[in-house]
């Protein structure tokens, strides 16, 4: 119980130094420039990291139970392009059967990641390196390799992510209710606690009667739903689907899972953290033009981010663990 | 039995490699021929001789997924060279170099910063190949000296190409060093059990740092081979090869939960992948969807002995 109590300390801990990290640098670039902390910016701020903030809390899961999602941002292109062939193919369907469809293959994907990882115990990494391929090749078959275009969806689709709500968009509204869904669901919810605990120390949650393998199942189906209804999402904001979208985005959200404080160990992680980490490269991000950087920086900056995370981190590890090791006796 | 577990594989491997002679030869008459066969080779060389030390550090337990971003950064720094005037035997020492100097990165993140490899090098690959996209933006850069060229397309003897014979040269080279030296059995010894080895005197932490090392020397290596050949550099280039360097070491037999593998097997797998390639793009099948072939093929190589039940 006491080391429970501890962890959290130690989490909460964690979380309050990112933030004041990320404070400093919010201050620093308001003092440089004032129009950074208008309300209309901080608006879009939030509109630009909406998506990596919804797919980052799904990553979070996943490596929770020390698994991985390199396909993560396949899926999302995949089920995109589905979103957007559906929309085209049925104008007047509306908008909720495209979040069901959007929400639904996301999940089999996520599913069949998890089942792989499951039921045949084949190291995440090379799951999801492998699916990540597939899902790709998959959007090209279905899609022939050609556009979807702007004048191809109807205006219901695209009004969805982009309408408004006590100044804020659709989009950074579900950002926010996912986070603090996950907020509530991992302090509250049991499933949650078996997560941790299976992530944490397998053995130990085996005896205790919790199915390790189960838990990354259910983790890879959340993260791929969530991966999916970003998918269409995605596609409705920039109004365009085609075979490369979001084509190594999945290295920025496991950045912000690491500069979040997930520990890729497995069985710590907290939503705030990860929610702070998303945030502050979006801070990043949105600051660069104004500093006069150019936007080629960012992947090296994002690079950068991740090894000073990873590296003050690293330091207060106590149990190191390869990724390829096996999940499970 | 385990060696004949491994047998086993490689025997089908060569099937397959036989097989899609076969198949390859049957849909197109001028796939069986030497000239044929020499440009296929092409598809496969400048990868392959990065899978080959690749294949040790994964059988060392390690894993490093930066290796296309080095690729990328080694072939930056030689066009910038280039642009300086620098000549060929310079712009080879930079390449190599500049691969040397990165995978020491990763083995010193790995060793002295204790952090695991595949955090370590998804950082260092956004980092390397976010260096070449900032220093290149939309460039393109091409001023290579004439003499360049001669890297990456030129010819030993006859159907030869000097690509193939450094693959011929280091795969014998590996799998001596690999299969008949004690730093070979080390390896084994640490992906195995690396606290263990740890005790049993091995100096576990050198031993990575160079397998990293030498990792980013032949990612250097590629890049100059790929360099000269396309005459280019954008930051783009080698983009995805991660995968496919990746995909030809587990298609090789290597556990990917270390301790288990053989070079036999990498360079049968390279073939395997070079053939597919190459039959693939004379059918007119297009990259894309290649890359479902090989996604499903890395799958299934390690979901086909876990199905069976032998790790």
């Amino acid at each position: 119980m006491s080391a429970t109590a501890r962890r959290w300390s130690e989490s909460a801990r964690r979380d309050l130094t990112l933030a004041a990290l990320a404070l400093v640098l919010f201050g620093a670039v308001t003092c440089a420039f004032p129009g950074f902390a208008a309300p209309g910016n901080l608006a879009g701020l939030l509109d630009d990291t909406a998506i990596l903030i919804m797919l980052a809390l799904g990553q979070m899961l996943v490596i929770l139970v020390r698994g991985i999602d390199l396909s993560i941002a396949a899926n999302l292109a995949l089920c995109g392009m589905l979103a957007a062939l559906f929309n085209r193919a049925l104008p007047g369907a509306g908008v909720v059967p495209v979040l069901a469809l959007s929400l639904a293959s996301g999940a089999i994907l996520g599913a069949f990641n998890g089942l792989l990882v499951w039921k045949l115990r084949l190291p995440p990494i090379v799951v999801t390196l492998g699916t990540m391929s597939i899902y790709r090749g998959a959007i090209y078959l279905l899609s022939k390799g050609a556009w979807v275009n702007e004048n191809e969806m109807t205006r219901g689709f695209l009004a969805f992510t982009r309408a408004s709500f006590l100044g804020l968009s659709t989009l950074s509204w579900l950002a926010l209710g996912f986070a603090a869904a996950f907020i509530f669901a991992l302090r509250r919810l049991r499933v949650a606690r078996d997560m941790y605990a299976a992530g944490g120390n397998p053995e130990a949650a085996a005896y205790a009667g919790i199915d390790a393998g189960r838990m990354q199942f259910i983790a890879y189906t959340i993260c791929g739903a969530i991966a999916g209804l970003c998918g269409y999402l995605w596609v409705a904001r920039f109004a365009v689907a085609y075979t490369d979208i979001a084509l190594g985005f999945e290295l920025q959200v496991i950045a912000a899972c690491l500069i979040g404080g997930v520990a890729i160990a497995g069985g710590k992680g907290s939503a705030i953290g990860v929610l702070i980490g998303c945030l502050f490269l979006g801070i990043i991000r949105s600051s660069l033009p104004l500093v006069g950087i150019s936007a080629f920086w960012q992947m090296f900056i994002n690079g950068a981010v991740i090894l000073i995370a990873v590296l003050l981190s690293a330091r207060s590890r106590v149990h190191p663990r390869s990724i390829l090791e096996t999940p499970r006796p | 039995m385990k060696t004949t577990s491994f047998l086993r594989w490689e025997s089908m491997l060569a099937v397959v490699v036989v097989l899609e002679f076969v198949l390859f030869s049957s849909v197109s008459p001028y796939f069986f021929s030497v000239d044929t066969l020499s440009d296929a080779s092409f598809n496969f060389t400048e990868r392959a001789l990065v899978a080959l030390p690749l294949a040790l550090l994964i059988i060392a337990g390690e894993i490093d997924i930066s290796v296309a971003a080095i690729i990328a950064l080694a072939s930056v720094a030689m066009g910038l060279g280039a642009a300086q005037g620098v000549g060929t035997p310079g712009l080879a020492l930079i390449g190599l170099g500049t691969g040397l100097l990165a995978g020491s990165i990763n083995g010193a993140l790995v060793t002295i910063g204790r952090v695991p490899s595949i955090v370590a090098t998804i950082g260092t690959m956004t980092l390397f190949r976010g260096a070449a996209y900032a220093v290149l933006g939309d460039r393109v850069l091409k001023q290579y000296p004439e003499s360049f060229a001669a890297f990456g397309q030129g010819y030993l003897a006859g159907p030869i190409s000097i690509e193939l014979g450094l693959f011929v040269m280091f795969a014998l080279l590996f799998a001596v060093f690999l299969h008949h030296t004690r730093w070979g059995r080390a390896i084994y010894a640490i992906g195995a059990n690396p606290v263990a080895s740890r005790f049993a005197g091995v100096a576990v932490n050198r031993y990575r740092f160079a397998l990293f090392a030498l990792t980013g020397l032949f990612s250097g290596l590629a890049a100059v081979l790929l360099t000269s050949r396309l005459g280019s550099t954008r930051p783009s280039i080698a983009q995805g090869w991660e995968l496919e360097i990746i995909s030809i070491v587990i298609l090789g037999g290597v556990s990917v939960w270390g301790g288990k593998g053989s070079i036999l097997g990498v360079v049968l797998a390279a073939l395997v992948f070079g053939l597919v390639t190459f039959g693939l793009g004379l059918m007119n099948i297009p990259g894309i969807v290649m890359s479902i072939f090989i996604g499903l093929l890395l799958i299934l190589v390690v979901a086909v002995p876990a199905l069976l039940g032998r790790r």
